[in-house]
């Protein structure tokens, strides 16, 4: 008996026995196709999240006041007010930093905004026009903050498409009209572009004003909450996180690394530790894929053994008309191969279908995972066949007798 | 043809054992026609399943054709039950859901004919045991009866020279018994060995000898003078 009658022999007992194949094919499905999706849903959402961060600016680095040490107490981080204007132009202005492009001074802190009989709480960032170009902020109308506009401390502010939502409404034009915060009244003159990001630091629920009309008018305060440097490329971010470092040390008299009163982070720092959270989510979501996987797994494994019974008597019946116990192995493991084939594409398909529409509907960027894939794959085959094969295996050496009269 | 010399066969189970063949020897010659007839439990399904080398004797020895059986590899013996020994089972043993054509091409399957040749053969069997039009039904679409007759059209089909029928009668109505088994004799008139069991008389009848099985030894062995088989058992032979 050769090959192609083999399998010929193979295809048409599948098809004979149509509700065995079809389950013993579902169970395939669902192991692949659950595994496939869950692994490429935690991948989109971890990239998703390396996409947000990236799109906050590249290259950046972020000077934070540090908590002094005074003594053995030590201020918390972010909380200080050590940095000045006066830090960020020396820095800026500075011949021994040679390794960044743009600096930009912040100051930002959370206030109530009223327009009419709406209001909101929402962050106020008092910004150079640097702060544009640094945090890849656009506008999709008007125009953003100049520095005549900082030197003249003028009462304007640049809104962010979800304020723009709460206090005029969907699809209103804001430009040219007048907002409140505290007792002073400012002026929109431009709408950023939305970012799309969500949840706290979202860049689309932001007002930005002068930096120096934050710090005077809005929140009298001198110092600065950030200080974001763009560096010239991505190779020399070390450079200047050490040359700002230096410096500012230097402009701050301290000569002790250890009382630095500001820290400096560099984008990578927040991608790595965003990263190692997300990373968290997709080992979750691969436990659950895990999961599944075995849950899939034994229900191959279930309908393969549960057929044994019919399968032996069938095995004693071709041995007892003249099949060799090869050619019976052989058709059983060509039998759970086709089986694994069939429900392995078909369970591929279907989870990056499902992976597909949900990251479409929630939002995310969508990704196929080919490890997911090769693991998803590679387990149910290998339970599929053993399975298949296994029971096969043992009844083909059974007397023809025996195995007809198999319970 | 088949020597059966000192043949026995114990089921062992954990705690008993059963003897269900103890000692049996005979000989049966190529072109005869045996019937074994015996009560149930007898032990007569286990010779035959013995004789069609399906399973294999404790001990004793059973030499077919000149080969001992028992020495032979469970290859060999796939190849010996695909070519020389057509099997008739009392349960017919269809494969279930498949086509009567698919289960009589299965033994052809196996010994490698070609596919044209499998269906005509296939064809002309199951035309001959009267399944024309039943052809495409699948087993558990045909009646006992049919099922019966498919198993025969089954052992058949690949022209053995040893047709071992276990109950050939049992499940269809007597008129067609009775063609089944002008059917056996014209088979044996042409050749065929043929050893069925049966536990009707006048089924036995239609057989050249008649050997008697109870409690897993022989008790009578005869020629049968009733019967209307050409080639007559000739016990001074022996």
């Amino acid at each position: 008996m050769d090959i192609k009658e083999l399998i010929i022999e193979c295809f048409s007992t599948l098809t004979v026995n149509k509700m065995r194949t079809g389950l013993a094919i579902l169970g395939i499905v669902i192991g692949i196709g659950s595994v496939i999706a869950l692994i490429s849903l935690g991948e989109a959402s971890q990239k998703m999240v390396e996409n947000q961060i990236q799109s906050l600016g590249s290259n950046l680095l972020t000077i934070s006041p540090g908590g002094q040490a005074n003594g053995a107490v030590r201020g918390a981080q972010g909380g200080g007010t050590t940095l000045t204007l006066e830090d960020a132009l020396a820095i800026e202005s500075s011949p021994t930093i040679t390794t960044i492009k743009t600096v930009s001074p912040e100051f930002s802190k959370r206030a109530q905004v009223i327009m009419g009989r709406n209001n909101t709480n929402t962050q106020i960032v008092g910004a150079y026009p640097t702060y544009a170009e640094i945090h890849k902020i656009t506008l999709s109308s008007g125009v953003f903050i100049n520095m005549r506009d900082v030197q003249m401390m003028s009462k304007v502010a640049v809104i962010g498409p979800q304020v723009v939502i709460d206090l005029f409404g969907e699809g209103a034009n804001p430009i040219g009209k007048m907002m409140r915060t505290g007792n002073q009244s400012l002026k929109v003159i431009g709408v950023t572009t939305s970012k799309g990001g969500s949840g706290f630091n979202n860049q689309d629920d932001m007002i930005y004003v002068p930096l120096s009309t934050a710090q005077k008018q809005l929140f009298g305060a001198s110092y600065l909450s950030s200080i974001s440097v763009e560096a010239k490329s991505q190779d020399v971010m070390t450079d200047a996180q050490n040359q700002i470092g230096y410096f500012l040390l230097a402009q701050h008299k301290l000569s002790d690394p250890a009382q630095a009163d500001f820290s400096i982070m560099s984008q990578n720092d927040i991608l790595n530790t965003a990263s190692s959270i997300t990373g968290t989510f997709t080992t979750l979501l691969s436990g659950i894929a895990a999961i599944s996987l075995l849950v899939g797994g034994i229900g191959i494994m279930n309908i393969m053994l549960v057929t044994v019974t019919e399968r032996t008597r069938e095995i004693g019946l071709r041995k007892a008309l003249g099949a060799k116990q090869k050619t019976v192995i052989l058709q059983f493991l060509f039998e759970a191969i086709i089986l694994t084939v069939i429900g392995g594409i078909i369970g591929m398909i279907l989870g990056i279908l499902i992976s597909f529409i949900l990251s479409s509907t929630m939002g995310l960027p969508f990704t196929i995972s080919p490890s997911a894939i090769a693991l998803a794959m590679g387990v149910s085959g290998i339970i599929g066949v053993v399975f298949g094969w296994y029971p096969a295996q043992k009844a083909s050496k059974l007397q023809p007798i025996e195995a007809l009269r198999y319970e | 043809m088949i020597q059966i010399k000192d043949v026995s066969k114990i089921y062992k189970t954990e705690m008993i054992e059963t003897v269900a063949l103890s000692h049996v020897s005979f000989e049966i010659k190529k072109g005869e026609f045996a019937a074994i007839m015996g009560p149930s439990g007898s032990g007569k399904s286990t010779l035959m399943h013995i004789l069609g080398a399906l399973d294999l004797a404790t001990s004793g020895e059973y030499i077919l054709d000149g080969e001992s059986v028992s020495k032979l590899t469970d290859d060999e013996l796939a190849d010996i039950r695909n070519r020389k020994i057509g099997f008739i089972f009392q349960a017919f043993n269809l494969l279930p859901r498949t086509t009567a054509l698919k289960n009589v091409m299965l033994p052809m399957v196996y010994a490698g004919i070609p596919k044209k040749e499998r269906l005509e053969k296939a064809k002309k069997y199951l035309e001959m045991v009267g399944l024309k039009d039943r052809m495409y039904h699948t087993s558990n679409q045909l009646s006992g009866g049919q099922q019966q007759r498919v198993a025969i059209a089954r052992g058949l089909v690949m022209n053995p020279a040893i047709l071992l029928a276990d109950e050939p009668t049992g499940n269809i109505a007597s008129a067609q018994a009775e063609e089944v088994m002008l059917l056996f004799q014209k088979l044996n008139n042409e050749g065929h060995t043929i050893i069925m069991i049966t536990h009707e008389l006048d089924i036995a009848n239609h057989a050249g000898r008649i050997i008697s099985i109870r409690d897993g030894e022989i008790v009578g062995d005869k020629v049968n003078i009733n019967s209307n088989s050409k080639l007559k058992f000739n016990k001074t032979k022996i």
